[in-house]
């Protein structure tokens, strides 16, 4: 597991008042910014707001948006509801696991993408669906059409890379 | 103080008093297996179940986590009422068929047959060693986690945690840990084990069982008592009475 970098908790966690309420927030946030719940930062969480971490852990494994291991840069959720499955939503998805040289739903290696199944997102009538990022939903997919979508993002993935030094410089300046 | 009415009896409690501790205090039997005294009431197993109505309607309740309020009318054994813990008790029975506390309620509820497969969890999630570990030993070292078929009683991240000091308390509260007597039938399902055995005292009532603590008479004279043949059962239903 990569070392956490525990010093982008604390001013996330200044944002919020020490209060359990606030606990899912923050665990979202922390979802955000890590792509994971570190136990580390459960630990330090349950510490500040003095929830216990019996309860934080129950939280943190309650929801399925929050995970305790490594998410990839890009959250592929394909659907397999009851339509998408019936209109070949396990062959998109075993076609997708087999292009990024998964054995299940899971993580790649390299950390770009993670695939996971879902139940019904809502728009059968598209089906068969996959949703990216919680944002961009993908209709009618075809076994076909998984390497075009995948490289699209695959792309994204690296662009950002080449312009972040940049970013960081400036962040500095 | 709230007056209410438990299966025709008036008692009058103090405010705050729950409906299965009003009918405790009549010395009215209700089954529970997620109710303890000293924890916060967590309506989990809802065997405590009872038929309540203030009005036109009549509905079956938790009585553990209802609290008593003026002029409640409550049935704690009516048709209704045995007819869905029957069902409950059948049901948990399949879930753990190891369990003595669940299988002696089987036996003193009069459940006779388990319709369903048997599951061999080792866990009904009646959060009671949660509740006792966090309220009363105040260490919350285990909780629960997942949710759904996954939900289950753990620690956090599944390692040593050094809040626990091994008391032993969760254990002791857990109604699934103490295991059925392995009698004559200890592969079966529902047991009703006792049932099926001519008893000393209580030879000639077929349908009739005390259900107290083995009596001494008992204990040499029932259940291994060399003349008594025990019956082999058919593996999942069982039926008193017949021949
Ligand atoms: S382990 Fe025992 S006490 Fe704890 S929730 Fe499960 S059945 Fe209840
Ligand atoms: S079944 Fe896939 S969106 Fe409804
Ligand atoms: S005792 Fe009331 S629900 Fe379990």
């Amino acid at each position: 597991m990569p070392q956490v970098e525990m010093e982008k908790v604390e001013p996330l966690l200044e944002q919020f008042e020490d209060q359990r309420i606030n606990l899912i927030p923050i665990l979202q946030e922390v979802q955000d910014t890590y792509r994971y719940l570190p136990q580390e930062v459960l630990k330090r969480i349950s510490r500040k707001l003095r929830v216990p971490l019996t309860e934080v852990y129950q939280v943190a494994t309650f929801y399925r948006c929050f995970s305790l291991v490594p998410r990839g840069k890009h959250v592929v959720q394909v659907c397999l509801g009851t339509a998408c499955h019936v209109r070949g939503a396990p062959r998109v998805l075993d076609r997708m696991l087999r292009d990024l040289k998964l054995a299940g739903p899971g993580t790649t290696p390299d950390l770009q993408f993670t695939v996971e199944t879902v139940r019904c997102i809502g728009c059968c009538g598209l089906a068969p669906v996959a949703r990216v990022d919680n944002a961009n939903t993908h209709p009618h997919l075809t076994q076909a059409k998984v390497g075009g979508l995948l490289k699209k993002y695959q792309e994204k993935a690296e662009a950002p890379k080449a312009a972040k030094p940049d970013e960081a410089s400036h962040a500095k300046a | 103080m709230p007056t209410l009415t438990i299966n025709g009896i008036e008692v009058q409690v103090e405010k705050g008093t729950t409906v299965l501790e009003a009918a405790r205090f009549l010395g009215i039997p209700i089954p529970t297996l997620c109710h303890d005294d000293g924890l916060v009431p967590y309506g989990a197993c809802r065997l405590c179940l009872v038929e309540v109505s203030n009005g036109r309607k009549q509905t079956l309740q938790a009585s553990c986590c209802l609290p008593a309020e003026d002029g409640l009318k409550v049935l704690t054994h009516s048709a209704r009422v045995e007819r869905a813990r029957r069902l409950l008790v059948e049901m948990y029975v399949a879930v753990c068929p190891s369990s003595k506390r669940i299988q002696d309620m089987a036996s003193a509820m009069g459940v006779r047959q388990v319709r369903y497969q048997a599951k061999h969890e080792t866990c009904i999630q009646c959060g009671l060693c949660v509740r006792t570990c966090e309220q009363q030993m105040m260490a919350g070292a285990i909780g629960f986690s997942g949710r759904g078929l996954n939900r289950s009683v753990s620690r956090p991240f599944d390692m040593t945690s050094e809040l626990c000091r091994q008391c032993g308390a969760c254990l002791y509260v857990c109604p699934v840990c103490e295991s059925r007597c392995q009698g004559p039938q200890a592969e079966s399902t529902l047991c009703n084990g006792c049932l099926n055995i001519s008893t000393v005292c209580f030879q000639s009532y077929d349908n009739a069982m005390c259900f107290l603590e083995p009596c001494h008479a008992c204990e040499i004279g029932g259940p291994f008592r060399a003349d008594v043949q025990v019956k082999p059962r058919s593996k999942d239903f069982t039926r008193i009475g017949e021949k």
